[in-house]
């Protein structure tokens, strides 16, 4: 079994590795998935995505805060089955709001320069997701998981 | 694509596609030697195959359940077998299938034919895989030719290519495989020339046997062996072995056979015919601009080449090559036949003789002296069973292995393991112990009386005959508080037999499932797939690999025994030092460095106000079919086992034939070693109990109490809470 440590360093290069999230919210029971481009801080506590605020995703946050996020490295690949990672962490969600969200959104725009215009736009929130577990998925079927201290 | 190539077609640019095999062949022919009439199917129809059945991710997949240098060889040899199965029972898309069939029937019509390996990282200078593959000849029959063309495919992934490759760092799944097709030639003699003696470079060496060269590449058959001065062309030197075997073609397939008496005085070859063959082979050293190793026959007194390639200067006993090992891992029929022999009649019979004199000797009575005497005698007599349990018990057990590969070529069942439920129909020792057990506790469900006397441990109470049956049960097998079998008191003041015996009393665990109709069933479909001398054979086979797989739990048993005598005569040391010092006694003790059962890491607990790490589902090797929940008790000692309740999942490093007496209460065995054909797996499937093996830190990552799921049809234990198994429409 690995390390902490081991396990921190994989969910690192894995981020660093992949821009995009699919991220899974619901509102009334109905669950609802959406594509996002997606950055995570160094101690892994929080990810961080951008979202215009009329979206069907937005709104569902406002209703319900608990949310995961599905990170992998599949590549469309019959070798992703024992190839790919596959990462999911849960928590909760929050609009970044005040004055730390300059630096952030600095970070944030740091990884994708191209939302440079969109994410600065009034009307896009940046939410933080504060992650309670992550789940790692390898070799097909093992699974790891590590939960935070809140 | 061009799937088929013949040999004289073949150009330069085609030897990745054809293979060491193919292409040698190819340059033979061209420079006017004798050779059989070929055809190559190149690598493109064996990549081709695996694209259109979607093998190539499957076989992947069953390779990386786990890292390949955390599996043990028996796991290897699970997935190769697991592998070998897909390519058995996987058809040829009927695309591939009709082109293939009209090439073969153009070329060789109603001749028989030989497939062979002819790998493209094969026959290289630096390295061998002679061996490794497969080969098969005297096939007839479009549709037989063409499953050995998947067979030979399928030896890609055999163990021992498997772990060849890994070991001269090759990457099994960038390799592929081309396959020759070849008229056979049924060749009188036939034999193998180096042309260069790697131990003498002045020297070429011949060998040669009567009938076809199969008995002399396995290394069944004893060859005649000439060895030749290269510069003045003459023989130095002819050593004659005694001649008793040969192969003849028979039936599809080879056959071995008694050597007619006119040919047991007879050389294969008189001196002329070993020159020429001499000769041949040194122009093709010529022709190839290197010293090769050329495989021939004579047929009809014609001089034919079957194969040429450089010698290797891996495989030398310096070069540290393993192919050698590798393939001792397979024995041959002959010889495990052989083995058989002597297990049964000389070795078990010996091994209960020393027990049994061992245990008629009154330690009490021996002087100090004779004591530290005795404990090195027995510590010597245990030394040395150990040693032939290695040299010859373990080789034995392939006796399984070689009678399920026979199985699934002639039946190719959906379950490559299908092939156990027909040995598993035999008395092993710890199943009669098991049932001596059963009937034991269910003396005590009938009696309350004695139940409570048990239970208060108001033995002086108990009925004479009950403890009588005792004293039988464990003079034959022990009291079950010692890691060895046949061992008594190593747990003083606790009673495990009676705590075990109480707990089967309250939970009877159903018998173990006796499956007569369909291991008749399963008998009669693998019997159907042969004739005649085929069928005598595969009956011997099925024999041979009953008595295997008996052995496998009953070796240790007869081991345990054993190792039990050194046991008490040591307990008795320990006992006579609690009274008073010694230091002989003291002494024969360190020397001999007894160790029982070390104990096994434990889980560590998790740390308080910190992240916390911790598996969810752990897979293994699927092991036994199933699926059940439960509360986990991890067996790290054997003293653990005292603890087992009616309903737990037994977790532990790895089943031990002393700890089989435990799983009947179990409803499910998870270990950490892994194979289909361990302790752990075969007493499971005996008792129907779903299994999964080689859960790497299987012990450690799990934890006494734990609720675990273990799901033996997919080989993953989920830790934690489970919720419904099905998923039911709300109505």
């Amino acid at each position: 079994m690995q390390t902490n440590e081991a396990f921190r360093k994989q969910l690192n290069e894995l981020f660093r590795s992949q821009n995009l999230a699919t991220l899974s919210t619901q509102n009334e029971g109905q669950p609802y998935a959406s594509l996002v481009a997606f950055h995570a801080d160094n101690d892994l506590k929080c990810l961080y995505f951008v979202t215009p605020k009329t979206t069907r995703k937005f709104a569902n946050l406002a209703a319900n805060k608990k949310v995961a996020l599905l990170v992998n490295s599949s590549a469309n690949q019959a070798a992703d089955f024992h190839q790919a990672i596959s990462v999911t962490a849960v928590g909760e969600a929050d609009e970044v709001l005040g004055e730390e969200k300059e630096s952030i959104l600095g970070q944030y725009l740091a990884r994708h320069p191209h939302l440079e215009d969109f994410a600065r736009a009034p009307t896009c929130a940046l939410v933080q997701v504060s992650v309670e577990s992550y789940y790692m998925v390898k070799n097909f079927q093992n699974v790891t998981e590590l939960h935070l201290e809140p | 694509m061009n799937w088929i190539l013949p040999s004289e077609a073949v150009k330069p640019e085609d030897r990745p596609r054809v293979g060491g095999k193919g292409y040698a062949l190819s340059l033979l022919a061209r420079g006017g030697f004798n050779t059989p009439k070929t055809i190559c199917v190149t690598s493109d129809a064996y990549e081709e195959f695996l694209n259109l059945t979607g093998l190539r991710e499957r076989i992947l997949l069953e390779l990386h359940r786990k890292d390949f240098k955390e599996m043990r060889w028996e796991e290897i040899w699970d997935c190769a077998t697991r592998i070998r199965n897909l390519f058995l029972t996987k058809p040829l898309p009927e695309s591939m299938a009709q082109e293939l069939r009209q090439s073969i029937d153009q070329f060789f019509s109603d001749q028989t034919v030989a497939v062979r390996s002819s790998a493209p990282d094969e026959d290289d200078a630096s390295s061998s895989f002679a061996g490794l593959h497969e080969s098969f000849i005297n096939l007839s029959g479009v549709d037989s030719i063409l499953k050995h063309i998947r067979l030979v495919w399928a030896s890609l992934w055999s163990d021992a290519a498997l772990l060849y490759r890994q070991e001269i760092g090759l990457d099994a799944e960038k390799s592929a495989m081309a396959v020759v097709v070849q008229e056979t030639i049924a060749g009188e003699r036939s034999g193998v020339a180096f042309t260069r003696n790697p131990n003498n470079e002045e020297q070429a060496i011949i060998e040669s046997i009567h009938g076809l060269n199969q008995g002399l590449v396995d290394g069944e058959i004893e060859p005649d062996r000439w060895i030749i001065d290269r510069a003045h062309n003459k023989i130095v030197e002819h050593t004659q072995p005694e001649r008793k075997y040969w192969f003849i073609p028979s039936n599809n397939g080879v056959q071995l056979s008694t050597l007619p008496k006119d040919k047991i005085h007879q050389p294969p070859l008189n001196s002329q015919e070993a020159g020429l063959v001499f000769r041949t082979a040194r122009n093709a050293e010529d022709y190839f601009k290197s010293p090769q190793d050329v495989e021939w026959t004579y047929s009809e007194d014609r001089l034919i080449l079957l194969q040429s390639r450089p010698i290797t200067t891996l495989g030398s006993e310096n070069s540290g090559d393993q192919r050698g090992w590798y393939l001792s891992l397979h024995r041959s029929f002959e010889n495990l036949k052989e083995l058989r022999q002597k297990i049964e009649e000389k070795l078990i019979p010996a091994m209960v003789e020393t027990a049994e004199n061992l245990n008629e000797l009154d330690l009490l009575d021996l002087s100090e002296a004779a004591l530290v005497k005795e404990i090195r005698q027995r510590w010597e007599i245990n030394h040395k069973w150990v040693n032939i349990y290695w040299a010859d018990f373990i080789p034995y057990a392939h006796g399984v292995r070689l009678f399920g590969q026979v199985y699934n070529d002639a039946v190719q069942p959906k379950d490559p393991y299908e092939f156990i439920d027909l040995l598993t129909d035999t008395d092993m020792a710890s199943l009669a112990r098991n049932n001596m057990l059963f009937d034991l506790a269910a003396t005590i469900r009938q009696d309350p009386i004695l139940r409570q006397q048990l239970e208060h441990g108001r033995n002086v109470d108990i009925d004479g005959d009950f403890m009588a049956r005792i004293e039988t049960f464990s003079d034959k097998f022990g009291d079950l508080s010692c890691a060895v079998t046949g061992g008594k008191e190593c747990v003083l003041g606790t009673a495990p037999l009676f705590r075990l015996l109480l707990e089967l009393a309250a939970h009877p665990p159903s018998k173990n499932i006796h499956k007569g109709d369909r291991t008749k069933q399963l008998q009669d479909r693998y019997l159907d797939c042969f004739e005649g001398h085929q069928k005598d054979r595969a009956r011997e086979m099925l024999d041979l690999a009953r008595s295997s797989y008996r052995l496998r739990d009953d070796d240790n048993i007869y081991l345990g025994r054993i190792e039990a005598q050194l046991l008490t005569a040591v307990q008795e040391a320990k006992r006579r030092l609690g009274k008073g010092p010694s230091d002989v006694l003291e002494a024969v003790l360190v020397e001999i460095d007894f160790k029982e059962g070390t104990a096994i890491q434990s889980a560590s607990a998790p740390e308080k106000g910190k992240d916390t790490l911790q598996a969810r589902q752990l897979t293994g090797q699927p092991s036994g079919p199933g699926i059940a929940k439960g509360k986990a008790r991890i067996i790290r000692h054997h003293n653990d086992l005292v603890h087992f309740k009616s309903g737990e999942i037994l977790v532990c490093d790895a089943v031990d034939p002393n700890m089989t007496f435990v799983v009947p209460l179990a409803t499910a065995v998870v270990e950490r070693r892994g194979g289909m054909l361990i302790h752990g797996a075969i007493i499971a499937r005996e008792y129907g109990l779903p299994c999964i093996t080689g859960v790497p830190d299987a012990t450690t990552l799990i934890r006494t109490g734990d609720d675990i799921t273990v799901d033996g049809y997919l080989g993953i234990v989920t830790i934690g809470e489970t919720e419904a198994l099905t998923l039911q429409k709300e109505v």
